[in-house]
């Protein structure tokens, strides 16, 4: 029952050559990535230091005017900070000291880096390093960049994960440590299912909160949850952790797969292996069943988005019997997306970054039966006939591990149903 | 450096994409870094468009920095212009783009592009998005339109409507059937819905109508001075705005007034008897500069509500905002920040808000009802119906809107009548819809139900888990399944099993 997953026979994709293209891209920044960050660090407070450029993508990504004062902000830059840089610190010290008299519950600070404060080069480690003095040890304060000439929508959570990594605790204890952040329902699931077959301590980075005992060091061994995390990786095993790679765990195949990498390492054996996951699994496969009924031989093509394109390219055609004509993605961690290439049969064009009006012509003769997009490219495919998904709903809907392999397949069924559904020319 | 949570204007960018996106055959090429195209997503999501913003961005990278971004602009303005052969260019930078000081509009003119290429300086560390839309439109007016012969029958230009504007789409039709009403037909409708050489022939317009002063003001200020072309000070709407606009533009053109009030019904539906409720409910008016000007002589004059606050988040209009509430007795609230607003409103406990898409989210929060008269826009904000502001048509919109939140009249001494009653009660809001007090979740609400099916404790705290908008579906699933296979109690298994058999 726990056989390892097939192979394809045509080979994997591992070493498939990647098309890049160099123009216009149509991605989001890291910064975008703090709206999710913020929900899932409950103490922290995320201070962009930027422009209204930068203020209004947050508003506008998130769809915010929901929260009575959220836990993140805009230091926005004025002609008057663009003059000299120190009184740009001086300056943002004013901001910080507001902020953490107003809101006495944030014990994380993140200032984070933009594209204009790049491009002045304003210090934000320096500004971080003095602050972390001043308000220690109430208020822990760190910085990374979520700049739009560094960064690529989820590569945000990447540098903000990564930013907490050296500052965490050395441990020799022997642990697991989760890496990712995923909504709590989800984590909790795939806590109690590696409990269950005994493996344990589990910790999570990010912890939903700084003062959990969440350490690092040698005998620590990680487990990525998503598959944008390259430079956490790395810090990581700067710190002396060990990953243990794995196809993401997407899907029943992938969930399975994922606890496998786990389990062996901890030397669980297959009778709880078994015993722990059968079930889920079974209703895992008849969820997808259900929801894959309108997938099954449809075409989808990806556009570069959350970096989740070859993982769910990879659950999609051999779980839901899609086939993927194209497969793009911001940038390919082979390393890290190893296992997935793997799995993915040979046939797909791979592209990283992007040209968007080539990308447009490619799809447009193409003519895939579902499209993975960004928001400002949905509408307009759709207008000329192209069935989309919208790719952020990806990273904001738990999609993750057995019980919501079936939810996640449906985000892509729901398209091409209600297409079928709609009787708009009255022809029935 | 100014800490920001939420902001009423975007970067003045956003507001020359409003422009460029609003026309027809021209294309922007902005210098910008990766990221700043989710400023595509404003029009396609919140305005549902079927089209791409004609927005080329040129996102530079960090390895690009200091070597080739003047390159890589050059060679995206060529694209562009090969590959949408627009009739006219504007060229202009983001934020970051403008601290890099690569000169878009410079390295344009060194190009052979063989269209007119417009440069934009727009200080993005200074000003807004409504000063990029006018600035944006000024500069296209003063590139493309040139003094011309005027048409034989008297017409007019619409100036102001964008993309992304508050009922633009809907005020150009009730104000196009108004003029023509008066026999004046409408030559150029601009930014929206022009194209370049739809702006080259704007001079042969008798006078401008200014729609919307924050988009179009520079534009037709330079027009009245280079084309000779009058424009219109009031904007028209409410009833007597809409009147008031009639008979400027008569005395503009000498022709007759005229307006065909037969549809007009806000007048005798603010004076029927059910209105009365409406007497002196205490209003506070937010929004951009012109329609709470606006909003204002609607609310005191036309409905008879009485104005305790008002302001607006443009700085453009804070002097004819701080004029216009000395008129009212009142002061004037020129921010840009929500929270000060928030603070105001709280102090000021109006009975209803006038605002925007925040200020209605401030009277949630506050169980304060509001209705929105302004942008920033929500795709709300965009029906499917026929609904403007301005002229006829718009006043009765307002009518409906403004009255929709309020509790009805007799509704209202009901209210009081039965004021610990527990149906009838404050709390409960309007009947009509749905009640817009945020109610505080019960936690005692849907106890285990079900007859003979019970929760196991951490089958509970895993439904609490669930989203509560959907929980209640979750449960009801769950219990109907365990029931129908005579199962008694529900563990996380079995609510598993039930969401696995309802999987769509």
């Amino acid at each position: 029952m726990t056989e390892a997953p097939r192979l394809p026979i045509s080979g994997g994709c591992r070493n498939e050559p990647i098309l890049k293209q160099r123009g216009q891209r149509e991605v989001f920044c890291g910064l975008t990535g703090i709206i999710w960050l913020h929900r899932k660090m409950q103490d922290a407070f995320f201070l962009v230091i930027g422009s209204r450029t930068c203020a209004h993508l947050l508003q506008s990504a998130a769809g915010v005017m929901i929260f009575a004062e959220p836990r993140f902000g805009t230091a926005i830059l004025e002609e008057s900070d663009l003059a000299g840089m120190a009184d740009a610190q001086t300056e943002l010290d004013k901001v910080v000291d507001q902020l953490l008299a107003r809101r006495t519950d944030i014990k994380q600070l993140f200032l984070v880096g933009s594209c204009p404060s790049e491009v002045i080069k304003l210090d934000l480690s320096r500004a971080a390093e003095r602050m972390t003095e001043k308000y220690a040890p109430s208020v822990r304060v760190l910085n990374f960049s979520g700049s739009g000439i560094e960064t690529t929508f989820t590569q945000g959570e990447d540098a903000c994960l990564a930013s907490m990594v050296p500052v965490l605790p050395d441990t020799a204890e022997r642990q697991l440590v989760l890496v990712g952040a995923l909504p709590d329902v989800v984590e909790e699931q795939a806590v109690s299912l590696l409990s269950d077959m005994g493996i344990g301590p589990i910790k999570v980075l990010p912890a939903p909160r700084a003062d959990t005992d969440l350490g690092v060091g040698e005998n620590t061994v990680f487990a990525l949850t998503q598959p944008f995390l390259g430079d956490t990786h790395a810090a990581l095993e700067r710190r002396g952790a060990r990953h243990l790679p794995a196809p993401f765990p997407f899907g029943e195949e992938g969930t399975t797969a994922w606890l496998r990498a786990i389990a062996d390492e901890f030397g669980v054996d297959a009778d709880t292996f078994e015993r722990v996951t059968a079930a889920p699994r079974a209703r895992a496969r008849k969820a997808i069943a259900q929801a894959a009924q309108a997938l099954r031989g449809k075409s989808i093509f990806f556009f570069p988005d959350s970096q989740l394109e070859i993982p769910l390219a990879r659950f999609l055609t051999r779980e839901c019997g899609m086939e993927a004509t194209e497969i793009g993605a911001p940038f390919i961690h082979k390393g890290i997306m190893g296992p997935d290439l793997d799995m993915l049969a040979q046939g797909p064009t791979f592209s990283e970054g992007q040209d968007v009006d080539l990308q447009l012509d490619r799809c447009r003769a193409a003519r895939p039966d579902l499209t993975v997009c960004g928001l400002g490219l949905a509408n307009p495919l759709e207008a000329e006939g192209l069935a989309t998904k919208w790719a952020i709903e990806l990273v904001f809907t738990p999609v993750h591990f057995y019980e919501q392999a079936g939810d996640l397949a449906g985000l892509f069924s729901r398209p091409l149903r209600r297409a079928d559904l709609l009787d708009l020319e009255g022809t029935a | 450096m100014k800490l920001t949570v939420w902001t009423y204007e975007g970067p003045p960018h956003v507001g020359a994409m409003r422009v460029a996106t609003g026309m027809t055959g021209l294309h922007y090429v902005l210098h910008a870094p990766q990221g700043d195209t989710y400023a595509d997503l404003l029009f396609t999501m919140i305005e549902r468009r079927d089209h791409r913003p004609p927005v080329t961005y040129t996102t530079f990278q960090a390895r690009d920095l200091g070597s080739d971004t003047a390159d890589l602009f050059k060679t995206s303005l060529q694209d562009a212009y090969t590959r949408f052969e627009p009739e006219a260019l504007i060229v202009g930078a983001s934020c970051t783009a403008e601290l890099i000081q690569d000169d878009p509009g410079g390295m344009a003119e060194t190009m052979d592009i063989p269209v007119p290429v417009i440069p934009l300086e727009l200080p993005s560390y200074q000003r807004k998005e409504n000063f990029g839309a006018d600035e944006t439109f000024f500069q296209i007016v003063r590139a493309l339109a040139k003094p011309m012969d005027r048409t034989a029958q008297i017409t007019c230009n619409l100036i102001g409507p964008t993309a992304l504007g508050f009922r633009h789409r809907d005020d150009i039709t009730e104000i196009t059937s108004l003029l023509s009403d008066m026999g004046i037909s409408v030559n150029v409708v601009a930014p929206m819905t022009a194209s370049p050489s739809d702006i080259a022939r704007m001079g042969a317009a008798h006078f401008n109508v200014l729609m919307y002063p924050e988009t179009a003001e520079s534009a037709a200020r330079w027009m009245e001075r280079e084309l000779d072309q009058p424009y219109t000070k009031t904007v028209p709407i409410g009833v007597g705005a809409t009147r008031d606009f009639v008979a400027e533009v008569a005395q503009i053109t000498g022709l007759a007034p005229y307006l065909d009030e037969s549809r007009l019904r806000l007048p005798w539906y603010s004076k029927s008897v059910d209105s009365t409720y409406l007497t002196g409910k205490r209003i506070f008016l937010f929004g951009d500069g012109t329609h709470v000007a606006a909003a204002a002589r609607i609310a005191r004059d036309e409905m008879g509500f009485d104005v305790v606050g008002l302001g607006c988040y443009n700085r453009e209009m804070a002097r004819s905002i701080r004029a216009l509430a000395k008129d009212y007795g009142v002061d004037a609230l020129i921010t840009d920040d929500y929270l000060e607003v928030e603070r105001v409103i709280e102090k000021l406990q109006p009975e209803m808000i006038l605002g925007t898409q925040m200020e209605r989210h401030i009277g949630k929060r506050l169980g304060i009802p509001c209705a929105v008269i302004s942008a920033p826009v929500h795709v709300q904000d965009f029906p499917a119906r026929y609904s403007p502001q301005m002229g006829i048509e718009g006043a009765n919109v307002i009518f409906d809107t403004w009255v929709h939140p309020l509790v009805m009249g007799l509704e209202e001494h009901l209210l009081h009548m039965f004021r610990d009653d527990f149906e009838f009660h404050d709390a409960a809001g309007p009947s009509h819809h749905g009640g817009h007090t945020p109610k505080p979740e019960d936690p005692q609400a849907a106890p285990a139900s079900m007859g003979n099916v019970i929760w196991l404790e951490d089958a509970e705290r895993e439904l609490k888990k669930i989203p509560f908008f959907v929980r209640g579906k979750a449960r009801r699933n769950t219990e109907t399944f365990a029931s129908e296979r005579g199962v008694s109690e529900i563990s996380i298994d079995t609510l598993y099993e039930a969401k696995a058999h309802y999987a769509r």
